[in-house]
């Protein structure tokens, strides 16, 4: 089911009483997300995700705006009538029950002509149980579970009532590095098996950029840009954008546009059209650097870090914003280094250019 | 490895000395001198061993009347007592406003003293004369009732005024390990349930109180013994001829014929203590299986 998000607000009462007004969890949202796709809702600690999921799940009310499931308005629908499953960053399982019973706990709520044998509902329980490859575990507590096989049982409870849509807050944060990878692909098959829209919230962007078909990048309540992750980060809307993704991270030059060339420095290293302007942010993607001899960017040499596949150049420019910046060049493009200098050319498609105080992208 | 285990006992030692005097060493004289029969205080002698002591305490209608009171009072209080307080618990969790005031109020009583206590209760519910009627009286008179002497009056008014005083004094512990019990059920399960679906009835029953059945249980167990080591409410409400009042109980017993007028029978007060013990120590276990089944740790 598709779902609709239209100039959602949602405003807490501040908890500084002397200041008083309120904190703004999530400010005017607006969009769209497709029919039967993983999508990705990324943003710093604190940028309203939770909050974003938790007015979709019902469990809490938008101040302002509506929320459209397909067609239907559910902004006033409570929570039990939304049919959305929701997996919690700690699962909250009911540790007093087993597997099984947990599983069939929200089958067990339906009332009237939806209720259902309990036969029929062990069969759901066990159809999705095979689904995340849990039925070996129905009859064991969840304190006797590892965490990987919680969350297995978190988004079996989840999905066994058939949701319209399958929320998931922070999934892999409670896991190992080793099981996130294999968890998060896990989430992937799961979702192309059922074909639910599924929503997850993470501030890993590698998480969100790995497996979604569409990310949303949020920040202090405010969608900064929606699509395909390749998308995204190729053609990042402002600077917040094209910092947050990509490790490392991307490279911010201080600059300025003169005479149709972008410069760092004395250097110039990109042509534009774009009219002249005094100071800008020049933001370089860590492989938009291509090391040649008498390149157009120069810079002293610091070291150099061996990966195998890739190496790592790192080198100090006084425009950087940093000490350093890192340059990751394929090893067959490695010319000799050897001195205090190195000198690059850059990729024209991996480097963006910002205004330094709003963060909107000029180039 | 040898130093180590007696080490261990030396350190061991504090706890087993003042437990052995003063909790192992008493109850094997009680056990002893429950079955030592005509024991004189006076002399130290006695006549025989056996089951006498316990036969005459058994047929000793104060000591019958006294087992009836104290079953009374824990069949009624034990339940009524726990499930108020769970009644206000979940009352007390669900509100904001207020709250912390609230739970002051509702634990005032705890820190109050019993004696202090009964005497209020007294005043509350006399019927002395005409001129000097308690304030419960007042009131079932302003509804055109007849004055009841709960204080002097019939069996069963007295055995209500006793129960509502000990049901008043021991909620609010129940209260507290509750409303603290409750608060640590995480938000989550119940946002989990909600969003499945789930009604309110469900929701206390599928998991508050499954994640509070520990503490329940542990009311439950402490009120039992509570209520059957009940003593000093009934003479703080009644005085200390409890016999007299019809209002004794088996601990008021025990410490009847030990020291009132008349006593001087350790033989008789610890067959008594026994019986007590056999009873407290049966219910126990009857309540320790029970929970096995529907207690969740």
């Amino acid at each position: 089911m598709k779902v609709v998000f239209e100039n959602l607000t949602k405003a807490y009462p501040s908890r500084d009483k002397k200041k008083g007004g309120e904190v703004i969890a999530v400010n005017n949202f607006s969009f769209e997300i497709p029919d039967g796709k993983l999508i990705g809702l990324l943003g710093p600690s604190g940028c309203g995700k939770s909050t974003t999921l938790h007015l979709l799940s019902g469990l809490q009310k938008p101040t302002n705006g509506r929320i459209y499931f397909g067609e239907d308005d559910v902004t006033d629908v409570p929570a039990e009538n939304r049919g959305v499953g929701l997996v919690f960053q700690n699962y909250a399982l009911y540790p007093h029950l087993t597997v099984m019973e947990n599983i069939i706990f929200p089958l067990q709520n339906r009332k009237g002509k939806d209720k259902l044998k309990k036969e029929e509902m062990h069969e759901m329980a066990r159809e999705t149980a095979k689904l995340v490859q849990i039925e070996e575990l129905l009859y064991r507590k969840p304190n006797e579970l590892s965490g990987g096989q919680q969350q297995r049982v978190a988004i079996a409870r989840a999905l066994v009532k058939k949701p319209s849509i399958l929320l998931l807050d922070e999934p892999l944060s409670n896991l190992d590095a080793r099981l996130r990878l294999q968890t998060r692909e896990e989430i992937k098959r799961i979702q192309e098996q059922t074909k639910v829209t599924t929503i997850f919230v993470t501030h890993d962007q590698e998480e969100a950029m790995s497996i979604s078909d569409l990310i949303i990048v949020m920040k202090d309540g405010v969608v900064h840009q929606i699509g395909a992750p390749q998308e995204v980060y190729d053609n990042p809307n402002n600077l917040f954008v094209a910092t947050f993704l990509g490790t490392p991270p991307i490279n911010l030059f201080k600059g300025k546009i003169e005479n149709n060339k972008v410069y760092i420095g004395d250097n110039a290293i990109l042509n534009t059209n774009v009219e002249d302007v005094s100071e800008v942010t020049v933001a370089i993607r860590p492989e938009g650097f291509l090391p040649v001899e008498n390149g157009s960017f120069s810079c002293n040499l610091q070291r150099v870090e061996v990966m195998g596949r890739d190496i790592s150049v790192i080198a100090e420019h006084e425009c950087c914003e940093k000490p350093s910046f890192r340059a990751i060049v394929r090893s067959e493009n490695l010319i000799s280094l050897n001195g205090n200098t190195v000198s690059f050319d850059v990729l024209p498609h991996k480097v963006f250019v910002f205004n330094p105080n709003t963060g909107d992208r000029i180039i | 490895m040898k130093l180590n285990k007696s080490k261990g006992w030396l350190y061991l030692l504090p706890a087993l000395i003042t437990l052995g005097a003063f909790l192992v060493y008493p109850l094997i004289d009680v056990f002893i001198y429950s079955f030592q029969e005509d024991f004189m205080t006076a002399s130290q002698e006695y006549t025989g061993i056996g089951f006498g002591n316990f036969s005459y305490v058994l047929k000793d209608p104060d000591f019958l009347q006294a087992l009836q009171n104290t079953l009374i009072l824990v069949c009624i209080t034990v339940p009524l007592s726990t499930g108020i307080a769970l009644l206000i618990s979940l009352g007390l969790s669900s509100i904001k406003r207020l709250r912390g005031l609230f739970q002051t109020l509702y634990f005032l009583p705890y820190v109050c003293n019993t004696l202090a206590l009964g005497m209020v209760f007294m005043l509350l519910f006399n019927k002395t004369s005409d001129a000097n009627v308690g304030f419960i009286n007042n009131i079932i008179e302003a509804f055109g009732g007849t004055a009841i002497d709960f204080i002097n009056g019939p069996y069963w008014a007295k055995m209500f005024v006793l129960c509502f005083y000990t049901i008043w004094v021991v909620m609010p512990f129940k209260v507290l390990i509750l409303t603290s019990s409750i608060a640590s059920v995480k938000d989550d399960y119940y946002n989990a349930a909600k969003v499945d679906g789930t009604s309110k009835w469900r929701m206390f029953r599928k998991i508050t109180l499954p994640m509070i059945s520990p503490s329940m249980f542990y009311l439950i167990i402490t009120g039992f013994i509570g209520a059957f080591k009940a003593y000093s409410d009934a003479v703080s409400i009644f005085g200390s001829n409890l016999n007299a009042s019809g209002m004794n109980t088996i601990v008021g017993y025990v410490y009847d014929m030990l020291y009132s007028e008349g006593g001087g029978y350790p033989s008789y007060a610890s067959a008594a203590a026994i019986i007590l013990f056999i009873i407290v120590l049966t219910i126990t276990c009857i309540n320790l299986i029970i929970s096995k089944k529907h207690v969740h740790y």
